[in-house]
């Protein structure tokens, strides 16, 4: 299959590629292209032009500044697979980068790139609602940030302009008491979510939670983040009542739609159970570490 | 002095080294001067009525040539074609398309982007009629009518067996069980797609076909058949089929888009190559099983088997165009006794069209023996169960004997020879069998579902002798043609065509063996039909029992009169003369010897007189019978009641193929035969919606078993050798993909028969699984 | 439709040539510089059959563009073997019968030498993991695991 005509621009520099996207409304970028390609060969997509930001220097790096982790856009999810730092403090992270597509595909696919396309089924948006993740935007009038909350609009819509990139995704920096999970249900590698359930908690030395996050994959028009199921754990001592609680709001929040996959009732039934296991390796984590 | 590497060496493949060196020569890496591409637009609808078809657009893209179309074809009279059961498909369309995905118009351009474009710019107008998809509906009265030119939706009744005397063993017995089985649609999908690079010449009117085809001297044949009123005469067709990138049944057919090209490049006056992407391959080319069976089994008051019986409605697509035997619209379905000793059977076969693709048996099987043996070892599973007798000892109980072989069954067929006991034994023994069952009650008391599976089965390949087996009328005989050079190496060539099953090693070995020259020294050929000794191809596990066989009887044939060169040149009498791996020795004095070497040197150099010169013999092989190979496999799986997913923990495959040649090569054909069991059994199924719309048509939601879900097989082996086969071998390409399903199918009921599971369809998806356990009070609410 | 001049080292050549945007770079492997033991097996960036290293790391070269390899230092499968010595890969894939149809092959070896590079004596999980982008439908899988622990050994002897 073969993609129709495009015209190709590969800038160095953030600023360049700002211009020549306000210069071209039908421009695109291409980041990993691992969404973007396959889609154009199908003929789903036809941009005029391609604007590669594989060669901008200073969009790739994993690092803890300022209270934050901080992941630059055109990170590879290959990178933040091996990164001993997402490994150690951020196991959430390093769960969701290990099941994205498949090993050869994360070589060149991108957080940002998979959080920018907005589609439900990729798997950082839900980890990113779990962590309360901000994000960072380069636009023609400088940066801005966004609430990962305030991101994901509707089906594959953002509020990015069509001038900006995302540059930067930042996470709250390990803290003691953080501890975290993805679990994904897969029908093989490779394949996107039937349902997959991210969880960010932080426990006192009592066992008591003190904050948390839940988001969910694939079950719905957008990620999901769910407020209640976490509100439920927050206070508690995450006993099994409480847990079982939040599964059951994190399920109930979910608004899967039949297909290939499973029914909905199927992919309900599985939000609750990986709501449930994902809290309990969570707690496991945040108390070993 | 090179080894022999005769029978039962694990030789390294000779094909190998360009193979690793991407040195293969695959269908899409030919190219020839001037070479046209064809592309080709596709119906998204499954059932409407063209319009209009406007090629405006498309015909102004830069390097756009030309276009196809049905009304193009129907000049020539080649818009329609007959396929291999009687009955007719279309090549394009003239007026209406009939599946999702159907071949439109053809597009033909000077480049692979060139052609996309215009396969993208062409406008088809299209009404939309009402879509019949599933073949229950289509046989009910008022159906919509799939085809115009049939009186009906019913393509076909076929039936085996003694009906009345089965029905009665069915109100004697003690223990009736029946079971709804469908055997879902599924794709081959081997990673090279199909295609060809079709080169006219229209000064001396001859065609080069180079195609990815199984079966190249029967596609020369058909062409010069369906062709041969515009010029295509067979002498001066030659079909190459150049490395194949996996075949498993799904490079048999005539897909349209072969014959497009053909007609593209006759019209154009230059070679035209057509390849098809993923998506075209999944959606359009040979389907295999959709048989929705109705299967019932009888057993007296002891557990014996006393009859079977199976109702069975095949959906066959618009079209009946599966590559199987002409005697046999339902293929060998009626092995579906399997390998039981009972004597009353019957088992009938209805056809429907539907609008879907046509096709039938192109899924690694030797035509419908998965569906058979995928319902019988359903069937035994649920009667032990139902009798409360553990599945192994009840399989034991009703085997066939091993005295009792030659077997004739209850279905008409004679086994050639079997030993079922010991082939289970084997796989209990080593999977652990008394543990298991043990580990297994101790599980369900804690609440923990673990399931142990068995397929006990028995295989019919190697077709077929000319009394019975046909295609196009063709006897389905297979070759082999020798020629030993002076120097005592040889070129051996077959009218098979390996798809990556290592013919060019296997044949090798079985000369070595017959003559004694290294298999290194054998080059073997196949896939060109100007060269090759004609024959049918290879699918259905045949080239062993076929061209393997000739391949022995060519090589015999040699020895014959190298015997006689041998008598000439040591100056004895023939029958003084004894062989020895490679040598003629005269009896009781084995100093005076001659190699094969030696006589091969004399055939062309002192040969004696009266006697032509040459050492060479050709092999037409007729096989008496059809060969039976068999098996026992056990899988173990462990059932996560939160979410439905099943591991397979273990899984351990006895297979007996007869004499093994190369055993590295047998075991890698189970190997990947397991993979292709495993794969329909849990994952794969080609789905349609009700509109006809083809639901996973890409390797997105068509899902192939990568590494991380394939079992990690374990393999067993014992052997029977088959009586009639010159080597005793038997096939084996076939035997894991057919032996397999119903293993794991029965251990996923057997982990969950407690809660009143009895059957569940393949493919076992989390969902299905889940919803079991739902519905029976069993899944876990986490 | 713009058209790039680039310039790359394939199997240690330097390589260069003008190219359409939209030119795949597995097409410009096959069709431009006449490599073809780099396959095409679908269209979805699934099967794996085009895989290729670019600097080092398995790429399915249908999803980049030629022009995105500029400058890039691309091996096939036709630079693997090394002054006529086959690769330790290519041999444990011999030896091991690794292969049946050939087709995915050479992708699978690719990723099973950067796959070594990274871990030298990966477990069969590791092996299974790091190779499940890769489609193979006639070995199993079983040989090929053989195959890559062949390698292993013989590169660290």
């Amino acid at each position: 299959m073969i993609p129709p005509a495009f015209d190709y621009a590969s800038p160095t520099t953030v600023n360049e590629a700002l211009a020549l996207l306000g210069q071209n409304p039908d421009a695109k970028i291409l980041a990993g292209g691992h969404s973007l390609l396959p889609m154009m060969k199908f003929r789903l997509a036809s941009p005029a032009l391609l604007v590669d930001i594989n060669k901008v220097d200073g969009l790739a790096y994993i690092k803890e500044e300022g209270g934050w982790l901080k992941i630059g856009a055109m990170t590879r999810e290959s990178e933040v697979d091996r990164s001993a730092l997402v490994k150690q403090k951020y196991p959430l992270l390093a769960d969701t980068a290990r099941v994205i597509a498949d090993p050869i595909v994360r070589n060149w696919a991108t957080v940002g790139g998979n959080l920018a396309h907005a589609d439900p089924a990729n798997d950082h948006p839900a980890t990113m609602l779990a962590y309360g993740a901000r994000l960072v935007a380069a636009g023609p009038g400088g940066t801005r940030e966004i609430a990962i909350g305030d991101f994901f609009v509707g089906p594959f819509t953002t509020p990015l302009e069509h001038n900006e990139i995302l540059t930067e995704i930042r996470i709250p920096a390990h803290k003691a008491g953080d501890g975290g999970a993805y679990l994904k249900i897969e029908r093989k590698v490779g394949d996107y979510a039937t349902a997959a359930v991210a969880v960010q908690i932080n426990v006192d030395s009592k066992g008591r939670c003190m904050s948390a996050g839940i988001g969910l994959t694939n079950v719905g028009l957008t990620p999901i983040r769910t407020a209640k199921a976490a509100g439920l754990l927050v206070g508690s001592s995450l006993d099994d009542a409480t847990v079982k609680a939040a599964a059951n709001a994190a399920a109930e929040a979910a608004e899967p739609s039949a297909d290939n996959r499973g029914s909905e009732d199927y992919k309900r039934s599985l939000v609750r159970t990986l709501t449930t296991r994902a809290l309990k390796t969570a707690v496991e984590r945040a108390k070993a570490g | 002095m090179a080894e022999i590497n005769g029978l039962g060496h694990s030789m390294k493949r000779k094909e190998d080294p360009r193979f690793l060196q991407g040195k293969g020569n695959y269908i899409d890496d030919i190219k020839l001067p001037g070479m046209l591409w064809l592309g080709i637009v596709r119906s998204p609808y499954a059932h409407a009525r063209i319009k209009n078809i406007d090629t405006s657009k498309a015909a102004k893209i830069p390097g756009v040539a030309g276009f196809v179309t049905g009304k193009d074809l129907e000049k020539y009279n080649l818009h329609w074609m007959p396929t291999l059961m009687g009955d007719t498909q279309m090549v394009l369309p003239v007026d209406t398309v009939k599946y999702q995905a159907q071949e439109v118009v053809a597009v033909i351009a000077t480049d692979r982007y060139a052609v996309a474009d215009g396969v993208a710019a062409v406008e088809v107008e299209y009404e939309p009629l009402p879509v019949v998809v599933d073949p229950y509906k289509a046989l009910e009265p008022g159906a919509t009518k799939v085809r115009d030119d049939k009186q009906s939706n019913h393509i076909w009744h076929w039936g085996a067996g003694d009906e009345a005397a089965t029905a009665q063993a069915f109100e004697a017995a003690a223990t009736v069980v029946k079971e709804h089985i469908y055997i879902p649609r599924i794709h081959v999908a081997s990673i090279e797609t199909c295609g060809c690079l079709a080169n006219w010449d229209p000064i001396n009117k001859h065609l080069d076909m180079y195609m990815t085809t199984q079966a190249p001297h029967a596609i020369r044949t058909v062409l010069a058949l369906v062709a041969g009123h515009v010029g295509l005469s067979e002498e001066n067709i030659r079909v190459i089929s150049p490395d194949i990138g996996g075949g498993f049944g799904g490079k048999v057919p005539v897909y349209p888009g072969y014959v497009i090209a053909v007609a593209a490049s006759v019209l154009l006056g230059k070679p035209v190559k057509w390849i098809e992407d993923r998506s075209e391959n999944l959606q359009a080319d040979s389907f295999a099983r959709d048989y929705h069976i109705d299967a019932e089994l009888a057993a007296d008051k002891d557990g014996r088997i006393t009859a079977m019986r199976m109702k069975t409605l095949a959906d066959h697509g618009y079209s009946d165009s599966q590559a199987a035997p002409s005697k046999f619209p339902a293929g060998l379905f009626s092995i579906a006794t399997g390998s039981y000793d009972f004597q009353k059977a019957f088992v009938e076969v209805d056809a429907a069209y539907t609008n879907k693709p046509p096709g039938g048996v192109a899924y690694r099987c030797s035509f419908r023996v998965t569906e058979a043996v995928h319902a019988m070892e359903r069937l035994v599973d649920i009667m032990a169960h139902e009798r409360g007798e553990d599945p192994a000892a009840f399989r034991m109980k009703n085997f066939i004997r091993p005295e009792q072989f030659p077997y004739h069954s209850a279905l008409g067929w004679e086994y050639d020879s079997g030993n079922y006991h010991a082939a289970l034994q084997k796989a209990m023994d080593m999977i652990g069998y008394a543990d298991l069952l043990k580990e297994q009650t101790e599980k369900r008391a804690r609440g923990e579902f673990m399931g142990i599976g068995i397929s006990s089965f028995t295989e019919i390949v190697g077709a077929g002798p000319s009394s019975q087996f046909d295609i196009i009328g063709i006897k389905m005989f297979d070759s082999a043609e020798i020629r030993i050079h002076p120097t005592g190496k040889a070129i051996a060539r077959f009218g098979t065509k390996s798809q990556g099953q290592g013919h060019e090693t296997t044949y090798a070995q079985i000369i070595a063996e017959e003559l004694g020259i290294p298999a290194e020294h054998i080059k073997v050929e196949e896939g060109d039909t100007d060269t090759a000794p004609y024959g049918l191809g290879t699918y259905a596990s045949r080239s062993t029992p076929t061209a393997g066989a000739a391949a022995s009887m060519a090589a015999r044939k040699i020895r014959e009169k190298a015997r006689k060169i041998a008598a000439h040149l040591l100056e004895a009498a023939e029958e003084d003369l004894v062989w020895d791996t490679n040598k003629f020795y005269v009896k009781g004095s084995p100093d005076k010897a001659k190699t094969i070497q030696e006589i091969a040197f004399a055939a062309y150099t002192n040969h004696p007189q009266g006697m032509e010169a040459g050492l060479e013999a050709v092999n037409y092989y007729d096989p008496p019978n059809l060969t039976f190979p068999f098996g026992s496999y056990i899988c173990v799986v462990d059932i996560d009641r939160g979410t439905g997913q099943v591991k397979v923990r273990r899984f351990v495959a006895v297979d007996d193929c007869g004499t093994r040649i190369n055993p590295m090569i047998v075991e890698g054909q189970i190997h990947g035969g397991l993979n292709m069991g495993f794969a329909p059994a849990m994952m794969e199924e080609m789905q349609y919606d009700e509109h006809g719309n083809i639901t996973g048509g890409t390797f997105m939601d068509y899902l192939l078993p990568t590494a991380v879900e394939s079992p990690r097989w374990e393999l067993g082996e014992t052997t029977t050798p088959s009586p009639h086969h010159p080597i005793g071998a038997k096939g084996v390409g076939e035997s894991a993909t057919v032996g397999a399903p119903p293993a794991f199918a029965n251990a996923v009921v057997d982990a969950l028969w407690h809660l009143g599971v009895r059957h569940v369809d393949i493919p076992i998806t989390a969902p299905k699984v889940y919803d079991l356990l739902k519905k029976h009070g069993a899944a876990l609410e986490e | 439709m713009s058209t790039h001049h680039i310039k790359l080292t394939i199997n240690g050549q330097a390589a260069e040539a003008d190219v359409p945007a939209r030119t795949l770079l597995v097409h410009f492997i096959r069709d431009t510089l006449s490599l073809t033991g780099t396959h095409i097996g679908c269209d979805t960036t699934s099967c794996g059959a085009c895989t290729v290293l670019i600097n080092g790391r398995p790429t399915k070269s249908c999803t980049l563009l030629a022009v995105q390899a500029d400058g890039a230092e691309i091996t096939t499968v036709e630079g693997l073997a090394q002054g006529g010595q086959l690769h330790a890969i290519q041999e444990g894939f011999h030896q091991c019968h690794g292969l049946q149809c050939g087709f995915c092959t050479p992708g699978m070896m690719l990723s099973s030498v950067a796959l070594l590079k990274e871990n030298p004596s990966p477990s069969e999980d590791e092996i299974r993991w790091g190779l499940s982008g890769n489609l193979c439908r006639c070995t199993g899988y079983v040989n090929i695991v053989k195959a890559v622990q062949y390698a292993a050994e013989k590169m660290q002897a």
